[in-house]
C-alpha cells in the first residue's frame, strides 16, 4: 500500500507492507536509525517518536497509522546545524551514557517542555515514565530537562528585552 | 591525593587530563547518528530468525522444514542435524562446559535455539519460523534447584559422557574447622536462610549481530553487541576452525551490557554458519523475550548465612552454605579457577578471626548463564549475604545497624589487608566513608523521625550498607578465562602534529572510554583530550585483549593506557634532551612539555617533540623515529573500591508498597578520572539496585515456563520508582595502580540491593520480620507483614 506523510519536515510517499510497524518503516525503509527498537509491548520507549507533537511509540504503531501525519524523530532536533536545546542539555547534564534509549527520552521531553515550559521534577519523572533508561538511573535525565527548560527561559527573556 | 582532589573542585571546563570532561561520544549519540549492530546495513544483507523451543525439557522426535524452506523469500532453514553435520552443533562455554548451538537430542530450557531460518527481510524471517513442525516428547523437567540432586530427578546433561546426575562442581573457601571452631565458643551465632534470586541485566539494546563472509579473500567480518571482541574472536577461531587473522570482530555503539554481552550466544553462531553457507551478509536481531529468557541471567544463588560474634558486637566468624543454579550449560563467565567468581569476598569490610563458603551448583533446565548484571563476578551476592547477616545480627543484638558495622570495619593501618579467604585488599580507609553517608543522611534525625513514625503506626525503615569490591581481573598467575590470560593491551601513537590515537583491548557499552581514556592519556603526556582519538571494539584495530566487565576496563586497560604514556614520554624526553642540548637527567616534565632544569626558557612542548620525532634530521642516538608505543599491562592484584550506603524507604501499611525515600552513596573508587562519568556510573547502578530490591525476578512455573519473558513481566524501575540519588565520595587511591584508580561501573550494584532490603526489613520491625528474600514486591511485603513469607522460586 502507498503511505503518504511527513518525517522530519519532508513530505514522503512510500510503498510498504500494510502490517509494517512504524519503528521498521523509520528504520529499515527511511534509514533513520536513530529511532531504536527495544521491547516490542510498548515498555520501554526507545522507538518513541512524535506524531503531530505527541509522544507514540513507534513499535505498536503500524507506519499506515502514521500516515497524513507529522513525523518527528531524534533527527528531526536538529535544524540548519543548531542543535535543540534538550539535545545540548543532555550533553551537559550526562544525560544519556549508552544512548540507546536518549532519542526517545529527548522526544519526550521535548513534547513536555513545549506543553510545559517550566516542568518541576515530579512532572518530568511522569512525563518519561513510559521509558526504561537502565544506564542513569533517571536523575540525570531528570536535570537535563530541567537544564533545558531553564536554558530556552534565558532565551525567552533575553528575546523579550 | 591532594592534587587529584583539587581537580574535584575544578571548575575548569576543559581539563587536560582529570576532571570534569563532557562525554566525547555523545555528539553522535544525541543526534540519533550512533552506529548500533541494528543500524548496519549491507549490500544484499539477509535476516535471520530462530525457531526455540516450547518446553523446558523434551526430546526432538522430528522436524519438518520443508514448508519453511517452500516460502518464496526463505533462502535456508537450518537445524541441529544439519550443523552436526559440519560439527557445530555444539560450542564451549565460558567455563569449560558446552552448550548446544542449535538441540540435536534434546531441549533442555524453555526457548533454547532449536532451528534458524535465513530470509529475504526481517518479517519473513519471522513468518516461516512458523511453518516448522517439530515434535517434541514431554520429559519432566528439573525447575526448583533444591530438587535438583534427587536421586529420581531427571538427569538434564546426558549428553555428557557417564553423567548420572545434576552435579556441576563443589567448591569451598576458608577454613573450615578454624570456623567451626569459632562458632562452637562464640556468644552468639545467627544464621537465615537468605535467597538471591534469577535476575537479569536486560540492556535496552538486545543482542545481535552482523555476520559477513567474504568468500574469496577467506574474511568474516562480525558486527556484534559484544562487551569482549578478541575473546570472541578467539574463541570463534578455536571452535569453528576459521584462521584468526581472518576473523574481524568489529563492536560498534553498544546500548547497554551490564554482562549480558560478555558470553557467545548461538545467536552469534548461527549467523556466521549462515554467511558462510549462504555467502552473504546475515543480521540476527533478539527480539526481547529471546533476551530475557535466553541470554545470561545473573544470581540465582540459595544461601545459609551463619554469623558469629560476641554479645558486645564483635563480629568474629560468617560460614554460609550456597547452592547454585547455573541453569541448562555453565555458562558462568568466571577465571577458571574461580568457578564461583570471587564469590570468596563475602567476608565484607570487617576484621574476621574465621571464614568458610562451601558450594554446591547444579544443573536446572533453565536457560544457562549466570555472568552478569554488573555483578563483579558474584561479588553482588556475596556482599548481599554478608550485609543482610550484619543487619540480621544487629536484629538479634538489638543493636543499631551502624553502630555494628562502625564497631568492626577493616581499620586503615590493617591495609593492606588478607581477608581469611585469602584475598588482599588493597587499601581501604572505611570509617570516613561511613561517617560521611551517615552525616549526609542526617541518620540520628532519621532514627528519631522513625521513632515518632513507629508511635503512629507508620512505617519508615533505613538500611545501610558497606561495601567492598573486587574489581580489574586480574594477575595473569591467577585468572584466566578459557585459557586467556587477563591482561589487557593498549597502543598510542602521537601523529607528527602532536594530535594523538589510543587503542584499547576494552569497549565501551555507554560507560564512556572515548573520554576517560582521552583524560588519561591527557594527563600523562599534556595533549588536550579533544586532540585524542580513542579507538576500541575492532579486532582489526585495537591490541589484544579481555573487554569491558567486571569494572576491569580502568583497573587494567587504564593502567595499560596510563603505562604506554608514560613510554611514549620517555622517548619523548630523550628526544627533547637532542633538541635542548642537555642530558635527560637535566629535564623536568611539567605537563605538556620537557623544560630544562633551572633554566625555565629553555623548553619544547610534546607537539614540537612530536614533529621532532617523525621531521627530518637526527635524533639522539639509537634512537629510531616515530613516537608510538605498544604495551601489555598485566595487573599485580585486583583493586578494591568501596563504599557506604543508607536507603530510606517508606512502606504503606494499608498496600504494602515500598517508596524509596531516599538514597545516599559514598564511594571510593580511587583516584577519580572524570567525576561526572563517576557519578552517572553511580547512579545506574543504584537503579539496578532498587530493581532487583523490589521488582525484578526471571521466574519459571513448575513446567518450566519462563514467566518474565517480557518487560511486562520483568519489571525495571522508571523514573517514578527511583529518587534523586545523593551521592558523594572520598579518595583513597590504590598503591599499586598506575594513576590510583579502582573501577566503579558495577560498585553501585553490588552495593545497594541490601542497603534497600535492609531498609524495608528494618521498616518491618514491628512486625518481628528479621528477613524476607528480594524482591520485595507490595504482595512479597505483604505476605511478610503477615509471618507468611516464602521464599521465591
Amino acid at each position: 500500500m502507498q503511505v503518504n506523510m511527513t518525517v522530519n519536515g519532508t513530505e514522503i510517499s512510500e510503498e510498504i507492507e500494510p502490517r509494517m510497524l512504524l519503528v521498521h518503516f523509520l528504520r529499515d525503509q527511511l534509514r533513520l536509525t536513530g529511532t531504536h527498537w527495544g521491547c516490542d509491548t510498548s515498555n520501554c520507549g526507545t522507538c518513541v517518536v512524535l506524531i503531530d507533537g505527541e509522544p507514540v511509540k513507534s513499535c505498536t504503531t503500524l507506519a499506515a497509522m502514521a500516515a497524513g501525519h507529522e513525523v518527528t524523530t531524534v533527527e528531526g532536533l536538529e535544524v540548519d546545524n543548531v542543535l535543540d536545546p534538550i539535545q545540548e542539555g543532555f550533553m551537559q547534564c550526562h544525560g544519556l551514557q549508552c544512548g540507546f534509549c536518549t532519542p526517545g527520552m529527548m522526544l519526550t521531553a521535548r513534547s513536555l517542555l513545549n506543553a510545559n515550559p517550566d516542568p518541576s521534577e515530579s512532572e518530568i519523572r511522569e512525563a518519561i515514565s513510559g521509558q526504561i533508561c537502565r544506564c542513569t538511573g533517571y536523575s540525570t535525565i531528570v536535570r537535563s530537562i530541567r537544564w533545558t527548560a531553564e536554558h530556552e527561559a534565558g532565551i525567552s527573556q533575553g528575546g523579550a528585552a | 591525593m591532594t592534587a587529584t582532589e583539587s581537580t574535584e573542585e575544578s571548575t575548569e571546563e576543559r581539563p587536560i587530563g582529570f576532571g570534569r570532561l563532557l562525554r566525547k561520544e555523545d555528539p553522535r549519540l544525541i543526534r540519533g547518528m550512533g552506529n548500533f549492530v541494528d543500524d548496519v546495513e549491507l549490500p544484499g544483507m539477509l535476516h535471520m530468525a530462530i525457531l526455540r523451543s516450547p518446553m523446558a525439557h523434551a526430546r526432538i522426535v522430528s522436524i519438518d522444514k520443508s514448508a519453511a524452506e517452500a516460502h518464496p523469500k526463505v533462502v535456508a532453514v537450518i537445524t541441529g542435524a544439519d550443523l552436526a553435520e559440519q560439527g557445530l552443533a555444539w560450542m564451549p562455554t565460558l567455563s569449560n562446559d558446552v552448550q548446544a548451538v542449535l538441540a540435536t537430542d534434546k531441549v533442555r530450557f524453555q526457548h533454547q535455539e532449536v532451528a534458524f531460518v535465513v530470509a529475504e527481510d526481517r518479517y519473513s524471517a519471522r513468518d516461516a519460523l512458523e511453518l516448522i513442525e517439530v515434535d517434541y516428547e514431554w520429559i519432566d523437567p528439573v525447575i526448583d534447584v533444591r530438587k535438583a540432586m534427587d536421586p529420581e530427578a531427571p538427569v538434564i546433561r546426558d549428553d555428557l559422557e557417564g553423567k548420572t546426575d545434576n552435579h556441576i562442581f563443589d567448591w569451598e573457601t576458608g577454613d573450615a574447622a578454624a570456623t567451626a571452631a569459632v562458632f562452637e565458643r562464640a556468644e552468639v551465632v545467627v544464621s537465615e536462610d537468605i535467597v538471591y534470586p534469577r535476575v537479569h541485566p536486560a540492556p535496552m539494546e538486545t543482542c545481535g549481530a552482523v555476520a559477513d563472509f567474504e568468500r574469496v579473500s577467506g574474511k568474516l567480518t562480525l558486527w556484534c553487541t559484544t562487551q569482549a571482541p578478541h575473546a570472541h574472536r578467539t574463541v570463534y577461531a578455536l571452535v569453528a576452525g576459521l584462521p584468526e587473522h581472518k576473523i574481524r570482530i568489529i563492536a560498534p555503539d553498544i546500548g547497554g551490557g551490564f554482562g549480558n554481552k560478555v558470553p557467545i550466544y548461538p545467536g552469534y553462531v548461527c549467523a556466521i554458519v549462515a554467511s558462510l553457507v549462504i555467502g552473504k551478509p546475515v543480521k540476527w536481531m533478539e527480539d526481547r523475550t529471546e533476551n530475557l529468557a535466553s541470554t545470561g541471567f545473573a544470581r540465582d544463588y540459595i544461601m545459609k548465612g551463619e554469623i558469629a560474634a560476641t554479645r558486645e558486637g564483635r563480629i568474629l566468624a560468617v560460614r554460609t552454605e550456597v547452592l547454585a543454579d547455573h541453569g541448562a550449560f555453565n555458562g558462568v563467565a568466571a577465571p577458571t579457577k574461580y568457578p564461583a567468581g570471587f564469590f570468596g569476598v563475602f567476608t565484607g569490610s570487617y576484621d574476621l578471626e574465621a571464614a568458610y563458603a562451601h558450594m554446591e551448583a547444579v544443573y536446572t533446565n533453565k536457560a544457562p548463564g549466570g555472568v552478569a548484571y554488573a555483578c563483579s563476578f558474584r561479588i553482588t551476592e556475596a556482599v548481599y549475604l554478608v550485609e543482610r547477616m550484619v543487619d540480621v545480627l544487629a536484629h538479634e543484638l538489638e543493636m543499631d545497624p551502624a553502630e555494628l558495622r562502625l564497631k568492626n570495619l577493616i581499620k586503615p593501618d590493617q591495609f593492606p589487608y588478607e581477608t581469611k579467604t585469602g584475598w588482599v585488599y588493597d587499601s581501604g580507609d572505611y570509617e570516613p566513608a561511613l561517617r560521611k553517608a551517615m552525616e549526609m543522611a542526617g541518620y540520628e534525625e532519621l532514627r528519631r523521625e522513625q521513632a515518632e513514625k513507629r508511635e503512629r503506626g507508620e512505617l519508615m525503615g533505613i538500611g545501610l550498607s558497606f561495601f567492598t569490591e573486587a574489581v580489574g581481573a586480574g594477575p595473569r598467575k591467577d585468572m584466566d578465562i578459557l585459557g586467556l590470560g587477563m591482561n589487557d593491551g593498549c597502543e598510542l601513537r602521537i601523529h607528527p602534529t602532536g594530535k594523538a590515537q589510543v587503542r584499547l583491548s576494552v569497549k565501551t557499552q555507554g560507560q564512556g572510554h572515548e573520554t576517560t581514556f582521552a583524560q588519561i592519556v591527557a594527563e600523562e603526556i599534556g595533549i588536550p583530550p579533544e586532540d585524542i582519538e580513542v579507538i576500541q571494539g575492532d579486532t582489526d584495530n585495537t591490541p589484544f585483549g579481555l573487554g569491558t566487565y567486571g569494572s576491569r576496563s580502568t583497573p587494567v586497560s587504564g593502567a595499560a593506557a596510563a603505562l604506554v604514556t608514560r613510554k611514549v614520554r620517555d622517548k619523548a624526553q630523550i628526544i627533547a634532551s637532542g633538541m635542548l642540548e642537555v642530558s635527560v637527567a637535566d629535564l623536568e616534565w611539567t605537563k605538556g612539555a620537557f623544560t630544562v632544569k633551572g633554566d625555565p626558557a629553555k623548553s619544547v612542548t610534546i607537539q614540537e617533540i612530536a614533529m621532532k620525532a617523525h621531521g627530518a634530521g637526527d635524533l639522539p642516538d639509537g634512537l629510531e623515529g616515530g613516537l608510538e608505543a605498544q604495551i601489555c599491562y598485566n595487573p599485580s592484584n585486583l583493586t578494591y573500591p568501596f563504599g557506604a550506603y543508607i536507603c530510606v524507604v517508606d512502606v504503606d501499611p494499608g498496600t504494602a508498597v515500598v517508596k524509596v525515600r531516599r538514597f545516599i552513596a559514598v564511594d571510593d573508587c580511587g583516584t577519580r578520572i572524570n567525576p561526572m562519568i563517576i557519578e552517572g556510573q553511580v547512579h545506574g547502578g543504584l537503579a539496578d539496585g532498587v530493581g532487583m530490591a523490589l521488582m525484578e525476578m526471571i521466574a519459571f512455573d513448575e513446567d518450566g515456563n519462563c514467566l518474565s519473558g517480557s518487560l511486562m513481566d520483568y519489571l525495571i524501575p522508571t523514573a517514578l520508582e527511583t529518587p534523586d540519588w545523593e551521592t558523594s565520595f572520598t579518595v583513597t587511591p590504590s598503591p599499586h595502580h598506575p594513576i590510583g584508580a579502582k573501577g566503579i561501573g558495577e560498585s553501585a550494584t553490588v552495593g545497594s540491593p541490601p542497603a534497600v532490603v535492609n531498609a524495608v526489613i528494618d521498616a518491618l520491625k514491628p512486625f518481628g520480620v528479621r528477613h524476607a528474600d528480594m524482591p520485595l514486591t507490595p504482595s512479597r511485603v505483604w505476605e511478610t507483614m503477615r509471618g507468611n513469607h516464602t521464599p521465591p522460586i
